[in-house]
């Protein structure tokens, strides 16, 4: 006991150290000088929390872990009910924006989008096992593609759509292919840094990508060649025209969540579909073992950059949406921040697993809207999530179950 | 032509004065990475807190109060680096001791929670614009080769010396001292320097409050010869300083020296030569380049892969 408290007031006077210049000394700037203005409560009363926790509340946490099993893990569920799980979320889903306001089919769009990207960086992270913090570079090169090609050319989302994955996975491909065989920690700044480069070039390419302003006006999807706007071009007939109906912006609300809905679930499909293909046993086997793999004579470069090939088009058709939807980019949509979140959907949710990944995209962007008064605290709590994630499960919330046949009794 | 050779000195002066910082930077990761073999993806953040600590020193002493400017600078620096000696170690034994022999994703992914936190933590704390920082050193060293004049901040000269002093300190204690034999022992081989009695935990603590003290030093130096600071500028410069300590050669301390040096010379000559948007973009290059050309830098040891 008297160690414990002797070590609760050395990390109390620490965390003292820690959050008097910050939070104790706030710099005043007044004219020319600056002054402080202590705030010793604060300081104090951080002190005294450390303190509680360390001489009391963490023995007591190690006591009662220490006797009863100290793993415990959440219902994994079976394929059955997983299935109808999905179908059942797929039905609620398609229904749902009919009976409920503008914000909420707003966010639900955002959400999706995240569902695809987490998905997309699923394949990459989670089933192959290759850190990627660049990430939101080949998301920027979607929504780029297409921007560029309205602008430059004047084409419309559903032309672009294809060619905006096809050219994100094409990044993905040039720039893999010198860096897949780079161990990972290496890997992830690598990819940081052709994230950070994409952003740089979109800055500076003033004349070709608008530089910071980026490109705006970028028109919605049409609905089989039908514009969803109040007023049509010349010689063409709009949406609401054609159906006879009332122009209403909830519609095109409610279709941009449809599309990411269809999106989002295509992506879902496909690399539910892939990873139990023989490509897909190979990421995982190279996940777990890279050596063993060449061994048994698998091309580990060319499985990974396979990986980071799919994954980078999902992140395309994600940009394309998110262009389409915002009706203007600019660099600022895709920074170091952004690829964060994205692997904190991946590795919140439980690296490979699907569900997981959706549930932590609903968690990471609807808590944040939902938690507004909060906002300036916001992103010092994801970080502080991030961290106590790793520590408390590392493998995520709904960690991914592996397909397996049991033998029969 | 007259101009050139003064220009280039210019330039090499620029480019040194900033890969000094990178350097004192540098070696936060490549000490860390040498024992644990993890990127301390939060060192940038502790250069960071680093540089407001400071400030906040020198906002309690105030400006203009009659002491000695050296002796202000050096109160600064010795605050900044206990201050930051404290967050080092917190932030390893918080962060990343309780995840230590995991898979290696799981360390690198909180490491970049605990950036983020950190950054905000200070955003919240003190207010995410950017803070002026009172100009504590004032004037320049000018020269005059021909008609060019070589401008030398002293603010600047004053970085590249205490860099100096310091990377020597760093050395003789390494080389000398107990604690930084220890360190060197458990860079070669950690398991084994445990079995042989070092107590690792204590080296890793240790690597981890040199690094930051480091680190604190290079954002205080910083933050005086530009002026002012906001809470975001750590991610940058992490990112360039684990550039250098990769240019390197990741894990020897001398590489970190001579990374750092290497990119603040390369930055700079690429902002005068080519085009100072460009010069993030070099660097971010140049990293992409090494890695894929020379994985283990400049002065650093290939690594087996065993099985």
């Amino acid at each position: 006991m008297v160690s414990h408290i002797k070590n609760a007031l050395i990390a109390a006077v620490m965390a003292g150290v820690i959050i008097a210049p910050v939070f104790g000394l706030q710099i005043v700037r007044s004219g020319m000088q600056t002054h402080l203005e202590p705030e010793w409560d604060m300081v104090l009363m951080g002190m005294a929390i450390v303190f509680v926790f360390q001489a009391f509340v963490r023995p007591a946490f190690v006591k009662v872990m220490g006797r009863g099993e100290r793993k415990f893990s959440m219902p994994v569920l079976n394929d059955t009910s997983r299935r109808a799980m999905i179908f059942l979320l797929i039905a609620i889903a398609l229904i749902w924006p009919f009976f409920t306001g503008r914000a909420e089919v707003d966010i639900a769009t955002l959400v999706l989008i995240y569902v695809m990207l987490g998905l997309g960086l699923n394949i990459v992270v989670g089933f192959a096992g290759l850190l990627d913090l660049g990430f939101v570079g080949f998301y920027a090169v979607g929504a780029y593609t297409y921007a560029l090609l309205y602008h430059w050319a004047g084409w419309g989302f559903w032309e672009a759509l294809p060619l905006a994955g096809a050219m994100a996975g094409l990044f993905g491909y040039l720039l893999g292919f010198p860096v897949l065989r780079l161990r990972g920690d290496y890997l992830a700044i690598v990819t940081l840094g052709f994230g950070e480069i994409i952003r740089l070039l979109l800055i500076n390419l003033y004349e070709f990508t608008g530089g910071p302003d980026g490109i705006s006006g970028i028109p919605k999807p049409t609905v089989f060649g039908m514009p969803m706007v109040r007023r049509a071009p010349e010689g063409e007939t709009t949406f609401h025209e054609f159906m006879g109906w009332q122009f209403d912006n909830m519609d095109v609300i409610i279709y941009l969540y449809l599309m990411a809905l269809v999106l989002a679930l295509v992506t879902l499909f496909v690399s539910n579909r892939v990873i139990r293909m023989p490509i897909g046993r190979a990421w995982e086997a190279l996940r777990e073992d890279e050596i063993a793999c060449r061994s048994l004579g698998l091309n580990p470069t060319n499985i990974k950059l396979s990986a980071f090939t799919m994954g980078a088009t999902f992140a395309g058709f994600g940009g394309a949406f998110f262009a389409a939807r915002q009706g203007l980019v600019n660099p600022e949509s895709f920074t170091f921040l952004e690829s964060a979140l994205i692997l904190a959907i991946v590795v919140l949710g439980g690296m490979g697993s699907q569900v997981g990944v959706i549930l932590a995209a609903i968690v990471l962007t609807v808590l944040p809207e939902v938690a507004r008064e909060f906002a300036e605290y916001r992103m010092m709590i994801f970080g502080l999530v991030m961290v106590v994630m790793m520590m408390w499960r590392p493998q995520g919330l709904l960690p991914m179950k592996r397909p397996h046949v049991e033998l029969k009794q | 032509m007259s101009e050139f050779i003064p220009q280039l000195v210019q330039q090499f002066f620029n480019g040194l004065s900033l890969g000094a910082i990178y350097a004192l930077i540098a070696i936060g990761y490549t000490m860390v990475y040498g024992i644990i073999g993890m990127i301390n993806f939060a060192h940038g953040e502790i250069y960071m807190i680093g540089a407001y600590v400071g400030l906040v020193t020198l906002s309690a002493i105030g400006v203009g109060t009659g002491l000695p400017v050296p002796l202000i600078i050096l109160i600064m620096l010795i605050v900044a680096m206990l201050v930051t000696a404290v967050y080092g170690y917190a932030v390893e034994k918080v962060a990343y001791a309780p995840l230590r022999g995991g898979p290696r994703l799981v360390p690198l992914i909180s490491a970049i929670g605990m950036s983020i936190f950190l950054q905000n933590w200070v955003a919240v704390g003190q207010g995410a614009r950017d803070m002026a920082v009172p100009a504590l050193v004032t004037g320049a060293l000018q020269v005059n080769i021909g008609d060019y004049t070589i401008t030398a901040p002293y603010s600047r000269i004053m970085i590249i010396l205490v860099t100096v002093v310091l990377m020597f300190m760093l050395h003789m204690y390494i080389k000398h001292s107990r604690l930084g034999r220890a360190s060197r022992a458990c860079s070669q081989d950690l398991r084994m320097a445990n079995l042989l009695g070092i107590d690792t935990n204590k080296i890793i603590s240790f690597t981890f409050v040199v690094g930051a003290m480091l680190a604190a030093v290079g954002g205080v130096l910083i933050a005086l010869a530009i002026g002012k600071l906001n809470p975001f500028i750590g991610f940058l410069a992490g990112i360039k300083a684990f550039t250098a300590a990769v240019l390197g050669g990741i894990g020897s301390i001398p590489g970190a020296m001579l990374g750092g040096v290497l990119l603040g010379l390369a930055e700079t000559f690429a902002a005068a030569y080519i085009s100072s948007q460009y010069k993030d973009i070099v660097a971010f290059s140049l990293l992409v380049l090494i890695l894929l050309f020379r994985p283990t830098g400049l002065l650093g040891k290939p690594e087996v892969e065993k099985v």
